[in-house]
């Protein structure tokens, strides 16, 4: 009965408790953190272990054979400007529409909320089923596509799109979260010294959201990266890292899908690292 | 030049109503009410930040109510300044400047003439977060007086500063003033708007309730709010004179009063509360040096005890218990003799 409730020998006195001025911080406290340090270190051995291991039993050798290969170079650049270009894009439309949801009150602006966060709660290959009679020959988009001789299916404009698809949520609610924290004040004070409405967003919304912009597009970008499931199912071809992973694992087993696993985490993370920190120095200098 | 005609706008827990007044071609108007009178609705009313329900506002004779923000003729400066934090000083004063057809080289001589009017020259190139207050403050003020509004709106610009800050922007804010520019100044403070006023209104609960001279309506508050509000009777328009040894502010009818400030000579007025008169029906030694004969004029009961005013050359109101006036026998017509102290008297510097 003595956890976790402070009993008088070990805990403050029934006087004090809860007055906040003398209450001493009880032993069972600690105990409790030490239980959940414990159960959060698990959790890091659940993701660092897998990681690790792979990374140990691939050889320098492996990974500089692997990095030389044309197919994997093809993929991971294809990867990479893929989902730079979907990210890219769609941002034209979605830091707007992050804009107008942290700013404007609107009928049904729950329902667009929801639709928003729609792409992080559903598979992934359900997306790209969905993705795929949206882009296909038959379709709206598609047929249109087919007139300028675009065909989206098995094209890396067709994976942009799927990868856009699934990683825009993070974007939207980064620059919202950013627009939100622009004082109004601030906006109003430039309309007041007769800046047009386009104008204060572009100098003085943009700006101050630019931080939160800026983690969300690396987000996005990365998630994008990161996308199997919609991207297999709307392009197996041309193949993007992921997906040759999973295709050397099939082919081959799994001594040959780890090396390119490999080689695609270290570019990445190497690429976000760099990311983030170009980020920060832009930021420093926006603030300071 | 700025004109309110029955502006009225209904919020959940809150509503301006009926609001009229107009500011004249270089006046100093001060909109004086407690927090929550309504005093920046108004200000963000006539910005445009806020659309009216019915009412009407026209600035130099053009009916502007329903016109964009971005188009009307005035300045606002917000209360926190609302300075922009990722330009530079010199950026935020030359922010209305964008679009107008001047060289780079004008621009940067205009923004130097506004940066040396507002004695901050040398922050051009520094970012807002590194500047205190009053810096901020100016800022503000430069960033909107660079438009050349046809009236200046100031949302209580004093509120954040300390008392020494206070004084010198009370002075630029006169000089603005002097130079021709059309002020109005909301502020909760009555010593703001005896410094600085050539007119008043007073506004509670999203109403207009006085407006006049400084004099009219501290001398002759309509209603028991204003009175209260401003709280103070005793309240002289006066010279000072200062020489070695005494500071002596003379009243309109050259009635000398003992004082004690640190200002300079010259015009003001002081201000007395009732309850720091004493009175008595002979005459007394007391510390206090302000000792004047007069006759007591009217007796008036009221909430903190009873007014007694006494006509001494000057009007002066005491306020003294119920218990006082009978222990000296006060009756309208009677002689009686005024007292109070240098350090009793506020003065306030015009």
């Amino acid at each position: 009965m003595s956890w976790p409730f402070p009993t008088n020998r070990t805990g403050p006195s029934r006087r004090f408790r809860g007055s906040g001025l003398n209450y001493k911080e009880p032993q069972n406290v600690n105990r409790l953190q030490l239980t959940f340090i414990f159960l959060g270190s698990l959790v890091l051995l659940l993701i660092v272990a897998p990681l690790a291991g792979m990374f140990l039993d691939t050889t320098p050798t492996q990974l500089f054979e692997t990095a030389r290969e044309t197919e994997v170079q093809d993929s991971i650049w294809l990867t990479i400007y893929t989902s730079l270009a979907g990210t890219l894009v769609f941002s034209i439309a979605a830091i707007p529409l992050a804009y107008l949801l942290a700013r404007k009150q609107f009928p049904m602006k729950k329902l667009v909320t929801g639709i928003i966060d729609l792409p992080v709660v559903i598979p992934h290959s359900a997306a790209g089923i969905a993705l795929l009679g949206f882009v296909s020959r038959e379709s709206v988009l598609g047929k249109m596509g087919s007139a300028v001789g675009l065909n989206f299916v098995g094209h890396p404009a067709g994976i942009a799109i799927a990868m856009a698809f699934v990683s825009i949520p993070f974007l939207i609610n980064a620059a919202r979260d950013g627009f939100a924290g622009v004082p109004l004040r601030l906006e109003k004070a430039a309309l007041t010294l007769g800046a047009s409405p386009f104008r204060v967003f572009f100098t003085i919304s943009l700006p101050l959201a630019w931080r939160n912009i800026i983690s969300g597009l690396i987000l996005m970008f990365a998630r994008g990266m990161s996308e199997f499931g919609a991207v297999i199912v709307v392009a197996y071809h041309p193949m993007i890292a992921p997906v040759l992973i999973y295709e050397r694992f099939g082919s081959f087993g799994l001594k040959y899908a780890r090396p390119v696993s490999v080689v695609f985490i270290l570019i990445s993370l190497t690429l976000f690292i760099v990311l983030r920190w170009l980020a920060k120095e832009k930021n420093s200098e926006i603030v300071k | 030049m700025l004109e309110l005609r029955n502006i009225s706008k209904r919020f959940d827990d809150f509503s301006l109503k009926e609001v009229s007044f107009s500011v004249e071609q270089g006046d100093y108007f001060i909109l004086l009410g407690e927090s929550g009178a309504g005093k920046s609705m108004v200000l963000e009313t006539i910005a445009g930040l806020v659309a009216p329900d019915s009412g009407k506002i026209l600035i130099e004779d053009k009916d502007v109510t329903y016109e964009k923000i971005q188009n009307r003729p005035i300045g606002l400066v917000f209360q926190d300044h609302a300075v922009f934090p990722h330009l530079t000083v010199g950026e935020n004063i030359a922010y209305s400047l964008h679009g107008k057809k001047m060289s780079r080289e004008e621009k940067h001589e205009i923004v130097k003439t506004i940066a040396d009017e507002l004695e901050i020259p040398g922050l051009l190139n520094r970012k807002p977060g590194t500047l205190s207050g009053g810096e901020l403050q100016r800022v503000a003020l430069g960033r909107t007086l660079i438009q050349q509004p046809a009236c200046l709106l100031l949302d209580e610009p004093l509120s954040s500063l300390d008392t020494r800050l206070k004084g010198d922007l009370r002075r630029l804010l006169r000089e603005i003033h002097r130079k021709g520019q059309t002020i109005l100044h909301v502020t909760h403070d009555y010593e703001e708007a005896l410094s600085l006023a050539t007119r008043i209104a007073v506004i509670d609960k999203g109403e207009i309730i006085q407006s006049g001279t400084p004099s009219a309506v501290f001398n002759h508050p309509k209603s028991e709010f204003v009175a209260h509000f401003i709280g103070m009777k005793n309240f002289f328009p006066v010279k000072l004179v200062t020489t070695d040894q005494t500071v002596v502010a003379y009243t309109g009818n050259n009635i000398p009063i003992r004082v004690v400030t640190d200002a300079p000579g010259g015009d003001g007025f002081i201000l007395i509360r009732g309850e720091d008169v004493l009175l008595s029906v002979k005459p007394v030694e007391t510390s206090a040096t302000n000792n004047f004969r007069g006759t007591v004029v009217e007796i008036h009961p009221n909430a903190g005890g009873v007014e007694v005013t006494i006509d001494a050359g000057i009007e002066i109101h005491a306020l003294i218990t119920r218990e006082s006036v009978e222990k000296l026998g006060l009756k309208a017509g009677n002689t009686c003799w005024v007292h109070f102290k240098a350090t009793a008297v506020r003065y306030i510097n015009k």
